[in-house]
């Protein structure tokens, strides 16, 4: 970038402009945030793959019993000794078994298709309700301020020094007895891992929205609803949230891959999901029969590297759409 | 600035405080189950659960368990050094277990860093200032593919491709080939493929960090000052450019080895690496609680020492932080 560009820049994005009035096409409209944020995201084109590839898997992941067996294949769970050679070892990709078995004779097209179900189910789960708690908790300590918010930022500030993985091994392992949790309510599994997905994600959520609310409150609007007679409720929801809404959105586009990958890194390590098939823990079997079966662990490494990179394409669309000032637009 | 690190360690003291509550409740208050029984490791015999419940007073109320946990960890209390407890699985003293397998973790580690600040540094620089060409485009598309690629499946791809045992080009020591190697340059070779493998990730999230922070930085009035002063373009943009860029990837540097030396549990396991990941990894399976919570215990420790550190540093090599 030269120096003389910022100059010649300027002045073709006002023939840009002149151009866009002279012609009329678009009636004038007020346009709220998101569809202004809508129109920014359309125009990246591997961004809007990346979406429709997200609403298939969403599809794929659904409708998983009805593909299964529209395939033809076996049940996730089921075993099959027909599939393993005469020393036990699992057979490759086939017409029967269209990504191969793994060590039990189970058919590994149809475990990665329910292992769709479990990534994105905990991925949604968890991001969802990190997001639900930690607007809580920001808009609280943005909008009130005084202690409730020195409390929530000291509260914030300590868990982000805290190591996630770490914290989610100890919990997880701690955990994995068959009483449990807090007298049984935190069962191993998936409700384990989806706390640790919350715990760890809404401090994020809530330091984020606490900085937006607390330069929103100041502004103009506010004051003017305010003077309305408007009260705490009315200025929350109508006010300030609907500002909110569209970096809530980016945000959680990037916590979904974020949140797929910890599941995945939990079942690899054995203390993320056991009962449901998971992408994570179909890779860490499949690490002691690298040399004989490629398949067990391709196939579900596959998905879940489409799928976080599909994740992390929209979540940076989103993001350039929500800012269009910074880094990849230009 | 005294005040400011003053501040820092009274953070941190408290900080250190609040971890070892946390694990306290973690291990201690939260699991339904008999806590002796837990500890014990799998199937243990009746006895060996009563000799865990009066050793480590698990009889008694949680806040005395509490001070009784607290008096181990803190060196001049309790009269037993630093403890931080005891495997009845390996009949092992915790803590010297993970010191004896920390020069892996710390090998593990350097190497990666050395490797992806090497890698992502310039790849950053480079997309920064040709933002939009090919070569931008290429470079960040190569790095969301490795941040959205989970360790353990490149670690695996790479073994089933280049590993000597497995592999389909055997060019390389395979998988536990460090616990193997009895020469410095053995354990060199033995570790340049998880080095690699851990250090593509952090190289593209570098990459993409620094070249967000100096397209955002170039647009800066003092920038424009500095190339209407007649600066060389070069001049302008490692001189005033990348030394304002580049200071934020100071705090994110030493999160990421502080994360690393507490065991870079998924690279150790593919590998096989005898680090301490790997040994946090044997006591899931073997559901060795006292190990489990040592090494968390530990890898916290290391994290929150590390951005103390940070902090100190940050304040010296940027002038706008405010004491």
């Amino acid at each position: 970038m030269s120096t003389g560009t910022g100059a010649s820049d300027l002045l073709h994005a006002e023939d840009h402009g002149v151009d866009e009035i002279v012609a009329g096409k678009a009636p004038v409209a007020a346009r709220s945030p998101l569809q202004l944020f809508w129109r920014r995201f359309r125009q990246d084109k591997v961004a809007l793959t990346a979406l429709a590839f997200i609403v298939l898997l969403i599809v794929i992941a659904t409708l998983a019993p009805v593909i299964r067996s529209i395939a033809g294949a076996p049940e996730p769970s089921a075993t099959s000794t027909d599939a393993l050679d005469d020393f036990g070892l699992p057979s490759g990709p086939s017409s029967a078994h269209l990504f191969g078995v793994d060590d039990l004779g189970r058919d590994i097209f149809s475990r990665v298709l329910y292992g769709a179900r479990t990534s994105l189910l905990v991925a949604f789960i968890g991001t969802g309700l990190s997001v639900l708690i930690g607007v809580t908790a920001g808009m609280i300590a943005g909008y009130f301020r005084g202690w409730v918010d020195t409390l929530i930022a000291r509260v914030i500030d300590i868990l982000l020094a805290f190591p996630v993985l770490l914290l989610g091994i100890g919990l997880a392992s701690a955990c994995s007895t068959k009483d449990g949790c807090l007298g049984g309510t935190l069962q191993p599994g998936l409700t384990i891992v989806i706390f640790i997905i919350v715990l760890s994600n809404w401090p994020y959520v809530a330091r984020i929205i606490r900085g937006q609310v607390l330069s929103l409150r100041e502004k103009e609007f506010v004051e003017a609803s305010r003077s309305l007679g408007a009260g705490h409720g009315r200025i929350i929801f109508r006010e300030i949230l609907p500002n909110l809404v569209a970096p809530i959105i980016v945000y959680a586009s990037l916590f979904i891959p974020a949140n797929i990958l910890l599941e995945a890194s939990l079942s690899f390590l054995g203390v993320g999901v056991v009962d449901q098939p998971s992408w994570g823990q179909m890779l860490s079997k499949a690490t002691t029969l690298l040399d004989t079966a490629w398949w067990y662990m391709f196939f579900p490494g596959m998905a879940l590297l489409l799928t976080v990179l599909a994740f992390n394409l929209v979540g940076d669309g989103m993001q350039d759409a929500l800012n269009p000032k910074s880094s990849k637009s230009r | 600035m005294a005040a400011y690190i003053a501040r820092r360690l009274l953070w941190v003291g408290f900080l250190l405080f609040v971890i070892s509550v946390i694990t306290f409740v973690i291990f201690s208050v939260l699991p339904s189950g008999d806590p002796a029984v837990a500890r014990a490791g799998r199937s243990p015999s009746p006895e060996l659960v009563e000799v865990i419940r009066t050793q480590l007073g698990l009889d008694k109320s949680k806040p005395e368990q509490f001070i009784h946990y607290l008096g181990d960890l803190l060196p001049f209390v309790g009269g037993n050094g630093i403890y931080f407890g005891f495997s009845y699985q390996n009949n092992t003293d915790v803590l010297p277990e993970i010191l004896e397998r920390l020069p892996a973790t710390v090998f593990l580690a350097t190497g990666a860093v050395v490797l992806w600040l090497a890698i992502g540094i310039p790849v950053g620089m480079l997309s920064a200032v040709k933002t939009g060409t090919w070569m931008d485009r290429l470079a960040m598309g190569i790095a969301l593919l490795f941040i959205s690629a989970p360790v353990y499946f490149l670690g695996l791809v790479a073994l089933i491709l280049f590993s000597e045992d497995v592999g389909r080009f055997p060019i390389l020591p395979g998988n536990s080939a460090y616990g193997e190697a009895t020469s410095f340059a053995g354990k060199v070779e033995a570790l340049i493929m998880p080095w690699c493998v851990l250090a593509a990730a952090f190289a593209a999230i570098y990459a993409r960090f620094l070249r967000g922070n100096l397209i955002d930085t170039l647009q800066e009035d003092y920038i424009r000052t500095a190339r209407a002063k007649g600066l060389s373009e070069r001049r302008v943009i490692f001189r005033h450019g990348v030394r304002a860029a580049i200071t934020p990837i100071v705090t994110l540097l030493g999160l990421d080895i502080g994360i690393l030396l507490g065991g870079a549990i998924l690279t150790e396991t593919v590998f096989n690496i005898p680090g301490i990941g790997r040994y946090a990894y044997n006591a899931i399976n073997l559901s060795d609680l006292p190990v489990i919570q040592g090494t968390v215990l530990f890898g916290a420790f290391f994290i929150v020492m590390m951005s103390l550190i940070v902090d100190i540093l940050y304040a010296f090599i940027d002038p706008r932080v405010r004491y």
